[in-house]
C-alpha cells in the first residue's frame, strides 16, 4: 500500500471551497490549529478510485500568494516549505465559474511553484443562467493541467476531481508565466546570485512582508544587501507581475471561455438595490436581528424544559441507584447538575450558529459590512467589525479570530478589545434563567416580553461595545492609512450540508470545551461545599438540633443550609459578600460569580450544585432559585437583583479562553490584562447603579 | 480632467486610467483594479461611503478615500 496522497485545497474566498471539501471528505474531517497560531486547520480523508486515499488539507481562502493577512500567510508558508509534512503532492485550486478570470490569478501563481495543480471550476450549475460556455479540453491544453467542471450544489463532477487527484503524476508542472519577464535586470541578477533556487520562490520570500508586516520572515540567505530593495520598488514589481498574469489569463480565456451577457439574469442587482438601500437596508438588518433573537427564545423553550426535567430525574435516579463506592452524592449533586447546566443550552447555541451560518452562506453578511462601514468608522471600527460583533453573539473566540481580515491594525485591535462585550452564548444561560425568574411571561404588542428583554440585553452588549470602541478610538494613536476592500459575493441559497456540518462542529466543540471546565469546577465546588474546617462543620447535626427538633419537617433543609454556610465554599462566599452586597447578591451568588471568571456558563451549574448539596427533592434549578430567600423571608432573586446580575454578566470579562485568544492575537499580555480589569470594573459600577435604581 | 472613481455616479461606468500603486492595497490590484480595465459604480452606502463597484467583473466595496486615489476616464475620451 503506497502512502496517501497529500492534497492542498486552495482558492479565493466565496468560491465554494468548503462545499467541495465537505463533498470530498464527508464526515471524515477534523479541525485543529496550525502550531503556534490560531488559524483554523481543516483536514480530511478522501477515498479515490483504485483504493488510493488522499489526505485533503483545506487551506484558508486567499486571493493571491502575496499574503496580506495571517490566514493568507499560512498558505504561502506551506507552499514554500517542501519539508513540511503537509506539503502537497498536488494542489487543487477551486474557482468560481463567474469569477474565473480573477480566480485564475492564484492558479497561475501556484502553478509557477512547479506543483502539479488541478483546476476545479465550481458552480457550473450557474453557467447557463449566466450565458457562460467553456471549452474544457482547450483550457486543459492551454493551462497544461487537468480541469474539472463541478457543481458542489448538485454534487456533480466530483468524481472527475477524484480521478484527477489520483492521476496527479501525469499533470505537467510547467509554469504559466516566466517571472523574469517582469524586470529582466532585477531577476537576472537574482538568478546569478542564487543559481540553484527557483526564481518565483525567491521572489515570494523577498516580497512576503511587503503587504503583510506582522510576520517574522523566515530567514533565508536572500538577506543579501544587493537584493534588498525598497518596499515601493517591490510593490511596483508586484503590480507588473499582476498585469503580466492577467495578460496571460486573458490570452487563455479568449480561446476557451465565452460569456453571452444578454442571457445573464441580474438577480444580484435587484437584491442589492433593496438590501443595501439607505433606509430599507437598515430596516431589513434590524428585522433580521429581531427575528433571530425572538426565535432563540420562542423555539428553544420546549427542548430546554425537557432537558432541564430530564437532568433532574437523572440526578434523582443516580442518588438512589449508583452503588455507594462510586460516590453517588458527587455524581448526583455535583456532576449531573453541572453538566445539565451546559447541555440545556445546546438547542439555543445550535440555533444561533445556524442563523450565523445562513447569514454568511447567503452572502448577506457582506452587504451588512457595506452598509455599516460608515457608521462603524465613527466608532473607530470597520464595517468588517460587524462580522466579529455578530459572531460574538455565538462565541467571542471565533469572533476574535474573524477580525483577521481587518486590514488596519488599530481598527482590528479596537474590534478585538470590544468584541467580548457582545452577548455570547455563554451569557445566554445566565440571562435565560434570570429572565424567566424575574420577567413575567406576557405578550406586549404580540411580542414575547421575555424575548424583548433578552433582545434589550443583546442591544446593551452592542451599545457598550460601540461606546468602548469610541473611547478607545479617541485614546489610541492612529498608525497607518486604513485599507478596506470587501468582496461582495453572489447571493446563494445556503447548502444544507455546509450549514449542518458547521452547526454540528461548532456546537460540539463548544459543549466539549465548556463541558471540561464545568465538570472540573462542579467537582471542585462540590468538594468545597461538602467539607468544612473545624468543629462547626463536623458538629452540624447537633448545632441544628439546638434550634429545630429532628422530627421537624424543616430539619433536613435547615441542616443542609447550615452545612453549606460553614463549608469552605460558604466561608469563601461569606468573605466576598461585603463587596457584592451593594449589588444585591448574597454569598451564594458570590460563589457563582467567582467560579464564573473561568467561564460564564458555569453560573447556572454552580448555583445548581450549591443549591443541590444535601437536597433530596427532585426539583428543577429554576424552581430552586425562585424559592431561595434571605433569612428574613424576602426572595433573593428580585427584579432589582436579577437585572443587576444580568448587567454584571453583560459587561464583566469572565472567560479565560477569550483572554488566552486575545493574548495570542495581540501577541502581548497587555491587552487581555486591560480587558480583564476595565471590563470588570465597568460591570461592577453598572450593576451597582442598576440595583440601587431598581430597589428605590 | 482629473476625474477619480469617487466622482462616479451610481450606474455610471468608466475606464481606470492610472494610480500610484503605493497608495493602494495590493489586494485591490489583484482583484482587477488595473489601468485600462472597466469599472462601474453599482451602489453607494449611506453618506456615499463606501462604494460598491464592479471592477472588470469583480464585485467589491472600497472606501471613498481609496476611490479618490484612482484616476479614471470616461469611455470614448
Amino acid at each position: 500500500m503506497s502512502k496517501n496522497i497529500n492534497v492542498a485545497l486552495i482558492g479565493n474566498p466565496n468560491t465554494g471551497k468548503s462545499s467541495v471539501f465537505n463533498h470530498l471528505t464527508g464526515l471524515n474531517q477534523k479541525t485543529g490549529n496550525y502550531p503556534g497560531i490560531t488559524v483554523e486547520k481543516k483536514q480530511g480523508l478522501c477515498r479515490l478510485p483504485r483504493g488510493v486515499k488522499a489526505r485533503i488539507l483545506d487551506l484558508p481562502g486567499t486571493y493571491s500568494l502575496n499574503a496580506s493577512s495571517l490566514d493568507e500567510n499560512v498558505v504561502v508558508e506551506l507552499l514554500l516549505n517542501k519539508k513540511d509534512k503537509d506539503f502537497p503532492d498536488v494542489a487543487v485550486v477551486v474557482s468560481d465559474v463567474e469569477n474565473l478570470k480573477r480566480n485564475l490569478l492564484l492558479f497561475t501563481q501556484i502553478k509557477d511553484l512547479n506543483i502539479p495543480t488541478v483546476l476545479v471550476i465550481n458552480m457550473s450549475d450557474r453557467m447557463r443562467r449566466k450565458g457562460i460556455s467553456i471549452d474544457t479540453h482547450k483550457m486543459e491544453q492551454l493551462l497544461h493541467t487537468k480541469v474539472a467542471l463541478v457543481s458542489a450544489r448538485k454534487n456533480e463532477g466530483l468524481d472527475v476531481v477524484k480521478e484527477h487527484i489520483a492521476t496527479y503524476r501525469t499533470i505537467s508542472t510547467q509554469p504559466c508565466t516566466d517571472i523574469k519577464q517582469i524586470d529582466l535586470n532585477y531577476f537576472e541578477s537574482l538568478e546569478r546570485t542564487f543559481p540553484k533556487q527557483s526564481l518565483y520562490k525567491l521572489w515570494l520570500v523577498i516580497t512576503q512582508d511587503v503587504n503583510f508586516a506582522k510576520v517574522e520572515r523566515k530567514k533565508m540567505e536572500v538577506e543579501n544587501a544587493s537584493h534588498t530593495r525598497s518596499p515601493s520598488f517591490l510593490k511596483r514589481l508586484q503590480q507588473k507581475e499582476t498585469i503580466k498574469r492577467y495578460q496571460y489569463i486573458n490570452s487563455v480565456l479568449k480561446d476557451c471561455y465565452e460569456k453571452d451577457s444578454s442571457k445573464a439574469t441580474d438577480l444580484r442587482g435587484r437584491l442589492d438595490r433593496v438590501l443595501t438601500h439607505k433606509v430599507w437596508g437598515f430596516v431589513i438588518f434590524f428585522v433580521i436581528l429581531l427575528t433571530i433573537f425572538q426565535a432563540l427564545y420562542d423555539w428553544s423553550s420546549v427542548p430546554m424544559d425537557f432537558i432541564d426535567a430530564s437532568f433532574a430525574q437523572l440526578s434523582d435516579w443516580a442518588k438512589t441507584s449508583i452503588p455507594s463506592w462510586m460516590a453517588p452524592n458527587l455524581i448526583a449533586e455535583g456532576i449531573i447538575p453541572g453538566l445539565g447546566g451546559i447541555v440545556i443550552f445546546v438547542p439555543q447555541i445550535a440555533m444561533l450558529f445556524l442563523f450565523i451560518a445562513i447569514l454568511e452562506e447567503t452572502g448577506y453578511m457582506s452587504r451588512v459590512v457595506f452598509i455599516m462601514d460608515r457608521v462603524m468608522r465613527r466608532f473607530g471600527l470597520s464595517g468588517k467589525s460587524v462580522i466579529p460583533l455578530i459572531s460574538g453573539t455565538a462565541c467571542a473566540i471565533p469572533a476574535i479570530m474573524a477580525t483577521r481580515n481587518i486590514e488596519n491594525w488599530k481598527e482590528r485591535l479596537v474590534t478585538i478589545l470590544v468584541t467580548p462585550f457582545t452577548t455570547c452564548s455563554a451569557r445566554l444561560p445566565v440571562y435565560l434563567i434570570l429572565i424567566s425568574l424575574i420577567i413575567p411571561d406576557e405578550r406586549i404588542l404580540g411580542a414575547n416580553l421575555q424575548g424583548l428583554v433578552l433582545m434589550i440585553f443583546y442591544l446593551l452588549g452592542f451599545a457598550m461595545a460601540l461606546l468602548a470602541a469610541f473611547i478607545l478610538h479617541k485614546i489610541l494613536p492612529q498608525n497607518q492609512t486604513s485599507y478596506f476592500v470587501v468582496e461582495m459575493p453572489n447571493y446563494r441559497i445556503p447548502l444544507l450540508k455546509n450549514v449542518l456540518l458547521t452547526i454540528v462542529e461548532k456546537t460540539k466543540s463548544f459543549v466539549l470545551e465548556a463541558g471540561k471546565v464545568i465538570l472540573a469546577i462542579s467537582i471542585l465546588l462540590w468538594v468545597l461545599a461538602s467539607n468544612g474546617p473545624g468543629k462547626t462543620f463536623k458538629n452540624a447535626p447537633q448545632e441544628v438540633a439546638k434550634s429545630v427538633s429532628i422530627s421537624d419537617a424543616n430539619y433536613d433543609q435547615k441542616l443542609s443550609a447550615y452545612k453549606l454556610e460553614h463549608s469552605y465554599l460558604g466561608i469563601i462566599g461569606k468573605g466576598i459578600e461585603p463587596a457584592i452586597r451593594p449589588l444585591g447578591y448574597d454569598w451564594k451568588i458570590g460563589i457563582a460569580i467567582v467560579s464564573s471568571f473561568a467561564a460564564r456558563e458555569v453560573f447556572v451549574g454552580t448555583l445548581a450544585t450549591i443549591y443541590n448539596v444535601g437536597e433530596d427533592k427532585e426539583e428543577t434549578i429554576k424552581e430552586r432559585m425562585a424559592a431561595e430567600t434571605y433569612s428574613d423571608g424576602s426572595p433573593v432573586f428580585t427584579l432589582a437583583s436579577g437585572l443587576s446580575l444580568m448587567v454584571f454578566y453583560a459587561f464583566a470579562m469572565q472567560c479565560m479562553s477569550t483572554l488566552a485568544i486575545v493574548r495570542k492575537e495581540t501577541n502581548s499580555w497587555r491587552w487581555p490584562t486591560i480587558q480583564l480589569f476595565t471590563m470588570t470594573i465597568i460591570a461592577y459600577v453598572c450593576a451597582l447603579i442598576t440595583f440601587q435604581y431598581f430597589s428605590l | 480632467m482629473n476625474l477619480t472613481l469617487a466622482d462616479l455616479e451610481v450606474g455610471e461606468t468608466a475606464v481606470i486610467d492610472s494610480f500610484d500603486v503605493e497608495q493602494l492595497p495590493m489586494k485591490l490590484v489583484e482583484m482587477g483594479c488595473l489601468p485600462g480595465n472597466e469599472v462601474g459604480l453599482l451602489q453607494l452606502a449611506p453618506n456615499k461611503d463606501p462604494l460598491y463597484l464592479n471592477i472588470s467583473g469583480s464585485h467589491l466595496a472600497i472606501r471613498r478615500e481609496t476611490a479618490s486615489r484612482i484616476f479614471i476616464r470616461k469611455q470614448g475620451e
